[in-house]
């Protein structure tokens, strides 16, 4: 075999951040070759030298044997490398084929482009109907579209950013069938995650990297997830304590709870009772409810009367504060603009959601003093890295905030939590400590409901399991002994998709 | 080549020296316009800016600088508290209009009755006049959603037409030879607001908005309603989170600040204007929005913003007097330093880099 792509001793240093140190590694032809390492590990940096969007310090690169230093990204698609990216740069209002005509350098005829995307697709086991606008396609079917633009180009050297973290199970497959496909027919894929698993029964080779430096280069299915996590993290991963729960009582009821249509997707008729000491895992691609979901449990948006009652008590009237002086809490998963105010400093950010539960705020003054040390409180307990209460919350690294979001309502002790993406963004270190927080608060006797993309998380985490699928919950049924593939059929199965047929 | 990067949190260095860059940079600019226009530019410079507290005449014009900031700083704390939340007020000037009209139709009805509640009947008249000026655009907005920018800057037209109307017909003095205008409320004691200490310029007036500023540092700094606001502005979604009803912060923000605006007016014509005629709104509505901005929505530094507008009134009109500088320049100037504040502003948000 061949290397179609070789780095040697690439580096690459931001102020303050060394994010690559002397990286090499190759990717051969026709291998599915893995990036794996933690967020802030140096992927991201990496791939954006690869594709011209950075360019090294130091270091050289080689494509098909010859010296490679693309200036931009068109420079990197001339010379036959192509990437996808985790976020979808498409146009909603446009169909499948103007989004593809639009990022080509001389479009064909529209007749002929059509064509030659419909035999693509149906070659790879992707079917896609390029008259189709985007609007209407599922997460899953807009990423087809970002990779036949990419397999448009002929690239020797195709780059996916991770690519599951918006699809269902089952839409994962079909990717991973068409990758291997296009493996075998000489293409070099690059690929790059943090899910284990899938990198285990997908990949042939895996450079990990940590702290911007490569930690080996391995053969996945030779080792475990768990030496692949401490490779990762540079130490035995931690194992999640479930243990001291003892669900109780009902503490959060919600029935019939529908939402009016707004932007977002409404909700239709959702019922659940979560009970003390229970974790109630919600899963579910985003942009089906989750949002709304807590936003109609948080009491942003207005609830019909009857419809969300905490500890036997009517709270569908009442406004956010409201809720939270009764001990309904909520975490947003948006951390920036929404859980927090990114301008504000982390003092002033425990007012939003802790003002009357921690008695920072009585009679409608602020009591600074009492902020100060509750945001000190939250840092302390939650091991936020950060220079002290007076930071501005913007200037916390994501994994960071996110401990301070969360942090912040667990310290508020509250009767029932709603958590939504809590270890989304996130370091594998924080997101376990993220994860041992709300078990910690449910064996303290609090109900969580838990709204995750991540099915591991949700796994790990809960008692019982539900779908959200376009605003309905399913049924919950208990974690224990559920499938992945049963999951996948809860979570909306393909969204009505057939699977590739892949030439044997 | 250089570039802007954006910074994560606005430097509180930048945040002061913005200001003073855009005095600096619109006495410059000025200066090179008079000098284009013929006219020593040091001259006209230390005309509006130096004699009007330390010239020749400084013994008429200081007064003049509590008499014009007073109406200033009282509107723009108003307008701050909106601005903060990302409410914006355009109309004080129409506001401040229907305060004064409020006000003065209490002391016409009551004349010539000589009462202790005249004035404060007056007082609050003026600041509902303009509380509900305010809401016109509070509640289109709650409503239907119509943008309290226009809502309320086209108020401000339809104020002036009352003030006009008002002079004309229903409030004419009857006495008055037939002039358009109100009685001189300033001839008559019960209604009249005057200078409370002799020569200083200070009125009822400008002890308002000593009061203004001390409420809205309050309110800003230790009040959760504050809070709120600064939470609205920055992060409507985080506002909606901790439990802000947007509707209510913008009736609140509106009303607040176009009550205000009322009491500026009220206190205007009870006092240095005396009456209402067809052209008594003169711009402060206006030019407190400059001095909100300038001052940085702080009350400190709408207090400087406050005196330093108040300056260009008084100095325009001496270098009118002295230079026979045209009447425009004092707008000219104003608009000027908005124009360098905001251009300077973004050093605040971002810093220059020279591209690699």
């Amino acid at each position: 075999m061949s290397n179609v792509f070789r780095a040697e001793g690439l580096g690459k240093t931001y102020p303050g951040v060394r994010a690559n140190d002397d990286v090499s590694f190759a990717v051969e032809a026709g291998e599915i070759h893995a990036l794996l390492g933690e967020n802030g590990a140096g992927k991201s940096t990496l791939v954006k030298m690869i594709y011209g969007l950075v360019r090294p310090d130091e270091g050289r690169m080689a494509l098909l044997g010859t010296p490679y230093a693309p200036h931009d990204p068109r420079a990197a698609r001339a010379a036959g490398v192509a990437m996808v990216f985790q976020h979808f740069s498409l146009f909603d209002a446009l169909t499948v084929a103007e989004n593809i005509a639009l990022g080509m350098e001389n479009p064909p005829p529209r007749a002929e482009l059509a064509r030659r995307i419909a035999e693509l697709s149906q070659g790879y086991g992707l079917p896609l109907n390029p008259a189709r606008r985007i609007a209407a396609l599922s997460a899953g079917e807009r990423q087809r579209v970002e990779i036949l633009r990419c397999l448009l180009q002929n690239p020797r050297l195709l780059i996916m950013d991770e690519p599951t973290s918006v699809l269902t199970p089952q839409e994962a497959e079909i990717l991973f069938a068409t990758l291997r496909q296009l493996a075998e027919a000489g293409t070099a894929i690059l690929y790059i995650s943090h899910k284990l698993e899938e990198i285990r029964s997908h990949c042939d080779r895996a450079t990990i990297l940590r702290q911007g430096k490569v930690v080996g280069t391995v053969d996945p299915r030779a080792h475990s997830a768990r030496e692949l996590a401490a490779m990762m993290v540079g130490a035995e991963m931690r194992l999640v304590d479930r243990s001291g729960r003892k669900p109780g009582a009902p503490v959060l009821e919600v029935r019939g709870l529908s939402t009016a249509d707004g932007e977002g997707v409404a909700l239709k008729d959702i019922a659940l009772s979560l009970r003390t000491g229970e974790i109630l895992g919600i899963g579910g691609v985003a942009g089906n409810g989750q949002e709304e979901l807590l936003s109609a449990l948080s009491g942003e948006t207005a609830t019909t009367p009857g419809t969300v009652l905490l500890e036997g008590r009517d709270l569908s009237a009442a406004g956010p504060e409201a809720r939270r002086r009764a001990g309904l809490l909520a975490a947003p998963e948006d951390r920036l603009g929404h859980a927090a105010v990114p301008e504000f400093s982390l003092a002033e950010n425990t007012l939003l959601t802790a003002g009357t539960r921690q008695g920072l705020i009585r009679k409608g003054l602020i009591d600074r003093k009492a902020a100060t040390a509750f945001a000190q409180q939250v840092i302390r307990a939650f091991d936020v890295r950060t220079p002290g209460p007076g930071t501005a919350a913007g200037a916390l690294s994501g994994g960071n905030l996110q401990k301070f979001v969360i942090g912040r309502e667990v310290l508020g002790r509250p009767r029932a939590l709603v958590v939504n993406q809590p270890t989304w963004g996130v370091d594998a270190g924080a997101a376990a400590a993220i994860r041992q927080a709300l078990l910690d608060l449910a064996a303290q006797g609090a109900g969580l409901i838990v709204n995750s993309q991540d099915l591991d998380e949700l796994l790990e985490l809960s008692d019982r399991f539900c779908a959200l699928n376009q605003g309905r919950l399913s049924a919950p049924r208990p974690t224990e002994g559920l499938t992945v593939e049963e999951i996948g059929l809860m979570l909306g199965g393909a969204h009505g998709m057939e699977v590739a047929h892949v030439p044997a | 080549m250089f570039r802007l990067e954006p910074r994560t949190s606005a430097p509180l260095v930048w945040q002061v020296a913005t200001p003073v860059l855009a005095v600096l940079a619109t006495m410059i600019v000025g200066g090179a316009l008079f000098a284009a226009m013929g006219f020593d530019p040091l001259a006209a410079i230390r005309t509006i800016f130096w004699d009007p507290l330390f010239g020749p005449a400084a013994g008429y014009s200081r007064p003049q600088l509590l008499v014009k900031a007073g109406p200033l700083i009282l509107i723009a704390c108003g307008l701050a508290l909106g601005f903060r939340a990302g409410i914006w007020n355009i109309g004080a000037e129409g506001q401040y209009i229907i305060g004064a009209i409020c006000g003065a139709a209490v002391a016409l009805t009551a004349y010539p009755l000589d009462a202790f509640w005249i004035f404060p009947a007056m007082i609050l008249a003026g600041a509902l006049g303009g509380w509900a000026w305010g809401m016109v655009p509070a509640l289109l907005r709650n409503w239907f959603g119509a943008s309290e920018i226009l809502v309320s800057l086209m108020l401000v037209y339809v104020a002036q037409k009352i003030a006009a109307w008002m002079a004309f017909g229903p409030m004419k003095n009857p006495e008055g030879f037939n002039f358009p205008g109100s009685r001189n409320l300033q001839q008559y004691d019960a209604a009249s607001n005057p200078e409370l200490i002799a020569n200083s310029g200070l009125h009822w007036g400008g002890v308002a908005a000593v009061l203004a500023l001390a409420a809205t540092w309050f309110v800003m700094s230790r009040h959760v309603l504050g809070f709120h606001i600064r939470t609205a502005g920055a992060a409507p979604r985080a506002a909606r989170f901790a439990g802000v009803r947007p509707e209510r912060l913008v009736a609140l923000c509106l009303g607040v600040s176009g009550a205000l605006a009322g009491l500026a007016g009220l206190f205007e014509v009870a006092g240095p204007a005396g009456q209402i005629t067809e052209s008594f709104g003169s711009g402060y509505g206006f030019t407190a929005i400059i001095v909100a901005f300038l001052g940085r929505l702080h009350p400190l530094g709408i207090l400087l913003a406050g005196l330093l507008m108040a300056l260009t009134y008084i100095g325009g009109e001496l270098a009118q007097m002295m230079l026979n500088l045209p009447a425009a320049t004092v707008q000219v100037f104003q608009g000027m330093l908005l124009f360098f504040l905001l251009g300077f502003d973004i050093l605040t948000r971002y810093r220059i880099r020279r591209r690699a």
